[in-house]
């Protein structure tokens, strides 16, 4: 895979669409001559209309680099743009132009000494979620953390799978909050993320972990100062900020 | 181009008076929100606005004297160079012909500088007739922060750029200098109706 | 709406850094003008939400670059970077 070189926009065609949650969905994307890509990483999609108007978003991707297809999971906004033509109008069979992969900074790749924390606010669990497919991918054995904030259960992207992940093989340890509604006998959390919710969740500052953040802005930078006064150094943080509604 | 992505149209609604639509502009329902910054936080009891530059003795008024002059309420259209037109605005403001009275000056053109440090530049003879004005009320609200409240400048037949948010003041020059965007590939000085977007446009 | 919402970062707009230069720019790291503060691609402060991108430094908010593109024309004002940092292998 060459990082170097014009990024070119290509024709993918979607071979499959999987609800996730009632406002969420994924597409699977065959890319011919995809040249592969690691977890963290996105693609731009571009909409044209016949009269030619053009609409482009960043959506990232949702598959382990080891699938081989593309995937990306997508939340409707119901004043979005594009959204609602990606969930909703788009059918299995139709193309989609794109271009990537993009990113460099906000990426993972499973082999190093370091324990991870992952934090994700609403869909800014894509990203997450592509780290974590790759290391069960791998069958690595790198301790990871998900401390993951919904709205809601039904709201909570990728559920089932992470359930199965937490009770698979070397699992992840998922912990999640749900800041406007909860199930009864929920005993969860059911706040935004805070100092005391990462003093019991994160890792310790001396186990010097690798953090990744993403969601929308203002969490996002909560969050991450939220750890760098809990004594986390700022360069072992990452992260990536969708802005208030995380796309449109 | 060639590739058409199927049934995609966008939010953008058929059907408006297309004569009032400048080339290459769609009508929005919304008002979208634009920004080159952080939204500037400015209370009414710290903003002041300033004429300055080629000029005497600079004008400045407060808050309080800014509400003590004559103000009207209009409605316009808007258009913004990302290709969006909003139609029948309604404005209430001061007009800049009111701010410039008795204003004795050589200077053909205007910097408007803004709080937050946008910059943008205007010919004065645009800001006269009845052709731009401070405002400060939008859909009969005091004007929003992301919108460029307190006050912002208003000069709806030119580009929305041109209508400088958070605006603190105009600088009176005797030569034309590009602003922010003017000089980082904006036209110098914006006419929706020649589509006056870009350098060399 | 809050001020931080319309703010994305570098990693927003790694797309169109590499319509215009060859590589991954994410990861390359800037000095900004101003304040002196060095920081990744991916971590600095991004406006999309106006006629053009603007990227701001995080530490002082000075502006870092300004890219516009229109009429099959790029303009690229990176005066308020004093130094960007790559690597030469590709990631």
């Amino acid at each position: 895979m060459s990082s170097r070189g014009p990024l070119l926009w290509r024709i993918g065609e979607v071979t499959d669409l999987i609800p996730e949650t009632p406002r969420v969905s994924s597409l699977v994307i065959d890319v011919p001559d995809w040249t592969g890509h690691v977890a963290g990483q996105h693609i731009d999609v571009r909409l044209t209309a016949e009269d030619g108007y053009q609409a482009q978003r960043s959506y990232s991707i949702a598959s382990a680099p080891e699938d081989g297809r593309v995937s990306i999971t997508v939340e409707r906004l119901d004043d979005g743009e594009v959204s609602p033509y990606l969930v909703g109008e788009v059918r299995v069979g139709d193309k989609i132009e794109l271009r990537g992969p993009i990113g460099g900074y906000f990426v993972w790749r499973a082999g190093g000494p370091r324990p991870v924390l992952l934090i994700a606010g609403g869909s800014g669990v894509v990203p997450l979620m592509a780290m974590l497919r790759h290391r069960r991918a791998v069958a690595s054995s790198t301790p990871v953390k998900l401390l993951f904030s919904s709205r809601s259960y039904e709201d909570v992207i990728y559920r089932e799978e992470l359930d199965r992940l937490a009770g698979g093989e070397q699992p992840p340890d998922v912990v999640h909050t749900l800041t406007r509604s909860q199930p009864s006998g929920w005993r969860g959390y059911k706040r935004r993320i805070d100092a005391a919710m990462l003093e019991e969740v994160a890792w310790r500052k001396h186990e010097q972990p690798e953090a990744f953040i993403c969601g929308p802005t203002p969490m996002v930078e909560s969050a991450a100062n939220l750890l760098v006064a809990a004594g986390y150094d700022p360069t072992w943080i990452k992260t990536e900020r969708f802005g208030a509604s995380g796309g449109g | 181009m060639s590739f058409i992505s199927r049934g995609f149209r966008g939010k953008r609604k058929q059907g408006a008076d297309t004569s009032r639509v400048p080339p290459g502009q769609y009508v929005e329902q919304s008002f979208p929100v634009l920004s080159a910054g952080p939204t500037p936080r400015i209370t009414t009891s710290e903003w002041t606005f300033v004429i300055e530059g080629e000029i005497d003795q600079p004008k400045r008024w407060t808050w309080a004297e800014l509400m003590q002059l004559p103000s009207e309420e209009f409605t316009t259209d808007i258009h913004c160079v990302t290709k969006w037109t909003k139609l029948d605005t309604k404005w209430r403001g001061v007009s800049c012909d009111t701010l410039l009275e008795g204003v004795d000056t050589a200077a053909e053109y205007a910097m408007a500088f803004s709080y937050g440090g946008y910059t943008t530049n205007v010919p004065l003879q645009d800001l006269l007739d009845h052709k731009a004005w401070v405002a400060f009320e939008y859909d009969g609200q005091p004007l929003h922060p992301e919108h460029g409240g307190p006050a912002r400048l208003l000069v709806p037949h030119l580009y929305l750029w041109k209508s400088a948010k958070w605006v603190r003041g105009l600088r009176l020059i005797n030569e034309d200098q590009p602003g922010f965007w003017e000089s980082n590939g904006y036209n110098m000085y914006g006419d929706p109706w020649r589509e006056q977007r870009y350098w060399g446009d | 709406m809050e001020q931080s919402d319309l703010k994305v970062d570098g990693n927003a707009i790694g797309g169109l850094l590499r319509e215009i230069f060859t590589m991954e720019v994410t990861t390359a790291e800037t000095t900004c003008a101003g304040c002196g503060k060095i920081h990744a691609v991916g971590r600095v402060d991004v406006y999309m939400n106006a006629p053009g991108a603007v990227v701001r430094c995080p530490a002082c908010g000075q502006v870092l670059m300004r890219i516009v593109q229109g009429r099959g024309r790029y303009w690229l004002d990176l005066t308020g970077i004093s130094c960007l940092e790559f690597s030469a292998e590709p990631t």
